[in-house]
């Protein structure tokens, strides 16, 4: 078993970017911050080193920061520019009973980052939902394509902050 | 002299007409489409199941559209499903009937204002006979459901326009 202060220098010594590992607080969970770049390494690195051994994807979620600029449109709506989204990774070793948040930040208007699923399988439909609903792109994907909403959805990716609903889907009305 | 139906000596003859014979027919044998979608199909099994008893009123279930009568839509409606219902209820023959069983399907329920997945009303792809209110409704309301689409099928006519 490693504490968070551990992790953080194994990678802080393994990755040695300018700005690609760092640590945050965020509520009561320490956090860390990952490149996108980098998450496949940093995510196998964790996997596979003695002593770390993460075997286990407890979850992973997409999140609309919010963080741009917002303007507000006549009909109440907002609109957002600029800001992030973000991807968060719940992981767990249960071989040695210790447990790591990492987060992935994206720009909102090229949000592209790199696919997990190789290392924790679990990961391919996690991301699908996360690219279905927040729209995220995870390359190196197997079968990056929408879960929930219809395959031919384009509607846009309903869980962000700014979404609005199509007037009609397939010829069906969508608004109440 | 009596009634026409006293005329004959024999007591196995029913005297009727066409109509009264056929609606009669029709809907003491409702056989529904086995298609159940969200919470309000575990009611319609119970309503389905020996307390409630829906055979007794000749409605079973039929693993086939084809050889349905009515499709009970009970349950949550979403733009993917909507698709799927409205192919089965145009693989189902006529005269076909559709209950549209609780509010999701009725109007959309609790995903009303921001389920965007949710189609808002099962009307809005296939035209529904009778709506039971409900969250979901008890099977007695589904029961009841039922009796008020008998009755819409009593009162049809082959000649008089609906």
């Amino acid at each position: 078993m490693k504490s968070f202060e551990e992790i953080l220098e194994l990678l802080k010594s393994n990755f040695s970017g300018e700005n690609d590992i760092s640590s945050s607080k965020e509520g009561t969970e320490d956090i860390i911050n990952v490149s996108p770049s980098l998450i496949k390494e940093v995510s196998k690195f964790l996997a596979s080193t003695e002593g770390l051994e993460f075997d286990s994807l407890i979850l992973l979620s997409g999140v609309d920061d919010e963080n741009g600029e917002k303007v507000k449109q006549e009909d109440e709506s907002i609109d957002i520019t600029g800001g992030t989204l973000s991807v968060y990774y719940h992981i767990e070793s249960v071989k040695l009973v210790h447990k790591l948040i990492l987060k992935v930040s994206v720009e909102r208007e090229n949000p592209v980052t790199t696919s997990v699923s190789s290392v924790w399988g679990c990961a391919n439909w996690h991301e699908r939902e996360a690219f279905d609903m927040i729209g995220i792109i995870f390359n190196e994907h197997p079968d990056l394509k929408r879960i929930l909403m219809p395959y031919d959805w384009e509607g846009g990716y309903p869980l962000r902050k700014d979404y609005r609903n199509p007037e009609f889907y397939n010829g069906m009305k969508v608004p109440y | 002299m009596g009634f026409l139906d006293k005329e004959f000596t024999q007591d196995n003859i029913v005297v009727t007409n066409l109509e009264a014979l056929l609606n009669w027919a029709r809907l003491s044998s409702i056989w529904q489409t086995t298609f159940g979608i969200a919470c309000c199909a575990i009611e319609m099994m119970a309503t389905s199941a020996s307390h409630y008893d829906f055979d007794r009123f000749g409605v079973i279930p039929r693993p086939s559209p084809r050889q349905a009568d009515v499709i009970i839509i009970s349950g949550t409606v979403t733009f993917k499903m909507a698709t799927r219902i409205k192919r089965i209820y145009e693989q189902m023959p006529e005269p076909k009937f559709v209950i549209s069983m609780g509010s999701c399907s009725n109007c959309g329920g609790p995903y009303w204002e921001h389920g965007y997945h949710v189609l808002k009303g099962v009307d809005r792809v296939i035209p529904v006979d009778v709506y039971v209110p409900g969250c979901p409704p008890r099977p007695e309301a589904l029961l009841e459901g039922l009796l008020k689409l008998q009755e819409k099928i009593r009162n049809e006519s082959m000649i008089k326009s609906a």
